[in-house]
């Protein structure tokens, strides 16, 4: 699970262009919106984007990309639990 | 300070090639919104506004030979044509200037499935307006204007500006844009496509729908060209929201200064607005604040995107030919695919075709950049 | 009182090197833009993390806006809603267009990116300049296949003489794959006495478009 989310991390600042952050300043249970990363919604289209391409998940609605997609934490569960990590 | 007179238009779209024919179409409420099965442009069925390709070529056949110019090239030649049949305009001139506006023109030539039997330059738009000038053999380069989808009025603005300063004496706006897989798989990655035709300001609405279409406004200082119900274009700005540049202002922030600075030079009320009303969800709620902040939420408002999708470059030209019909006949089109309020800010949203006694309306449009446009018409 | 409208400073990216107002300010080996671009922005101690999301043309216009408007706040200089934006290239965004279409060529990799598809449009490089400074004036970007300081003057000035906007910055911001081209000018209004400034007219900015560094 850790190397998992270690993983995301790193392909998390790759797709976004976080360019100036490394996988250590990312906090695994911080909020990805509104507060702690304060990402945005093309950001986090561009995640759903990486669900699919990387780990053949689709996710087919922003309130569905809402809960999953709530911290790396959450997005590493949700890889688990549909068993394609 | 010179005034300026609307001359004709010409609506091509897939209700029909003429603007006659497109009015008789969204009279009847038809929709030109209809499911697709294109694998050159989705690898699944969609739904999108297209033109009818054979028709198009046939038509266009009569002036040219349709191998040697692409479907966006047709389709702006085309509608020029019509709008300059009724009327004695000199296009040639150099007191007349084409203006052309579009988000993607023959974005469709960088697509190795499509084949190209065009050199690789004819995708700038550049490119296309040098076309144009050979073809109309015009006395100016025309300009092209290339700003996301208030482009349209945008171009209409720019024109009227040009006008009243005296540096033109006409110009022609021609809007277009094709649905393509370019712009589809772009939309469909933003998850902002519907299922079915759209529905502005609904509680239901799901999303926009794409439309392709061409769409030509003449506008002229010389009251003889003038049209006989005279029109009149009044004043119109832009601006920016400086907030997002994909999503809207949360507070209209850029559409009401456009709508305010607007209304700063019109004394008198307006008397219907056409809006943008893409049916995102976030769009229609940006023009229902925006309307009640500016204090036009009692004024009635449509959209025009049920009927033809939203056919971005031209959608700002062709909804603002409806307006303007609208206008003349004093009749206001319903909103195609609205039933139920969907924002929460209450605006009048028009939900039957009716009559109104209309003399004047304001043509509002919002796109990608955060960038706003409004442009007032009157009698 | 004759009024005259005046280019109060301009910045020029091109070649390698960033020049502001005839000095400068920085000059790069790598003449390729992505790199050239992070380098300048590392070098002129720029801190805005959204640079690296935008594509090479936003950079491109970004960079030159920076170096013209930092340190003036918008409301003093000029107020924000006053302030216009008109630009100018040939290419349009295909330098991004195509990086959008590669993304949708194989079917069998069929991944179009938002993050991509959003830069598709020249006039972006506006929004972003706009979120940056919070400015809500008039913009329009415009296609033409080349430079042209005449037909930018008489629209820019219209829009000067006609109180559309106060302050302008406008200019020619063209990149397509390795070649680009950045041209700023930041154009006021000015009530003043005309000694030491730059008027602007039409061949005043053919001069510092054509300027050697």
């Amino acid at each position: 699970m850790e190397q998992l989310i270690t993983k995301l991390k790193i392909e998390i600042i790759e797709v976004l262009n976080l360019t100036e952050m490394t996988p250590e300043s990312i906090d695994e249970n911080a909020p990805l919106f509104v507060e702690g990363m304060g990402l945005d919604s093309i950001d986090a289209l561009e995640l759903i984007v990486l669900l699919e391409k990387k780990y053949g998940l689709k996710l087919a609605t922003a309130e569905e990309g809402k809960k999953v997609l709530r911290s790396v934490r959450s997005i590493a569960d949700f890889i688990r639990e549909n068993n394609k990590g | 300070m010179r005034e300026v007179y609307v001359v004709s238009d010409n609506i091509i779209s897939s209700l029909g090639f003429t603007s006659n024919e497109n009015f008789a179409a969204l009279k009847q409420e038809k929709t030109g919104i209809k499911l697709h099965n294109d694998a050159k442009i989705s690898p699944l069925p969609f739904w999108a506004s297209i033109i009818n390709q054979e028709t198009l070529t046939e038509k266009f056949a009569v002036y040219g030979h349709p191998d040697q110019y692409t479907r966006f090239e047709k389709m702006v030649i085309l509608s020029i044509l019509d709008a300059l049949e009724t009327n004695d305009v000199d296009i040639k001139s150099n007191r007349t200037l084409v203006i052309l506006s579009t988000t993607k023109g023959n974005v469709d030539l960088f697509d190795n499935k499509i084949g190209c039997s065009f050199d690789r330059d004819r995708a700038y738009l550049w490119y296309t307006a040098q076309l144009m000038q050979q073809f109309f053999n015009l006395g100016n380069t025309p300009l092209v204007v290339s700003n996301a989808c208030i482009s349209g009025v945008l171009a209409l603005v720019i024109g009227a500006r040009m006008i009243r300063s005296g540096r033109f004496d006409n110009v022609v706006v021609c809007g277009a844009d094709l649905v393509t897989e370019f712009v589809l798989s772009g939309f469909n990655s933003f998850l902002s496509l519907c299922s079915g035709p759209c529905k502005p300001f609904d509680k239901d609405r799901q999303g926009l729908s794409l439309g392709e279409a061409a769409g030509t406004l003449i506008l002229t200082a010389d009251k003889k060209y003038a049209s006989k119900d005279l029109a009149f274009v009044g004043p119109g700005f832009s601006s920016n929201d400086a907030n997002h540049i994909s999503g809207p202002s949360r507070t209209g922030e850029g559409l009401c200064i456009a709508i305010k600075r607007t209304l700063q030079q019109f004394e008198q009320p307006v008397d219907y607005i056409s809006a943008h009303g893409t049916a995102t969800s976030y769009n229609d709620e940006m023009e229902s604040i925006a309307l009640n902040r500016v204090g036009l939420h009692t004024v009635p408002v449509n959209s025009f995107k049920g009927y033809w999708g939203h056919t971005l470059g031209a959608a700002g030209v062709i909804e603002s030919i409806s307006g303007i019909y609208s206008m003349r006949h004093n009749l206001l089109f319903k909103t195609l695919g609205y039933s139920q309020p969907g924002v929460t800010q209450p605006i009048d949203v028009i939900n039957e075709t009716r009559e109104k006694q209309i003399n004047s309306f304001l043509k509002i449009a919002s796109g990608f950049g955060g960038c706003n446009a409004a442009l007032l018409f009157n009698k | 009182m004759d009024t005259k409208n005046v280019i109060r400073e301009y910045c020029i990216i091109r070649n390698g090197e960033i020049i502001l107002n005839g000095n400068v300010l920085f000059k790069s080996a790598d003449i390729l833009p992505s790199l050239f671009f992070t380098d300048a922005y590392k070098n002129l101690g720029i801190n805005y993390s959204r640079f690296y999301k935008m594509d090479n043309l936003s950079k491109l216009g970004f960079l030159a806006s920076e170096l013209l408007l930092r340190g003036k706040t918008m409301g003093e200089f000029c107020k924000a809603d006053e302030m216009g934006l008109i630009f100018y290239n040939a290419a349009s965004s295909a330098d991004t267009d195509r990086v959008h279409q590669e993304s949708i060529n194989d079917r069998n990799a069929y991944f179009p990116s938002p993050s991509v598809f959003v830069y598709t449009l020249a006039n972006i490089v506006i929004g972003e300049i706009c979120i940056r400074h919070k400015i809500n004036g008039e913009s329009t970007f415009f296609i033409e296949k080349d430079f042209n300081p005449d037909g930018l003057f008489r629209y820019v000035n219209q829009l000067l003489e006609d109180h559309i906007v106060q302050c302008c910055l406008t200019g020619w911001i063209q990149l397509d794959g390795d070649h680009y081209e950045g041209m700023l000018y930041l154009i006021e209004k000015s009530t003043s006495d005309t000694d030491g400034i730059v008027i602007f007219d039409p061949e005043k900015l053919k001069d510092i478009y054509l300027q050697e560094a």
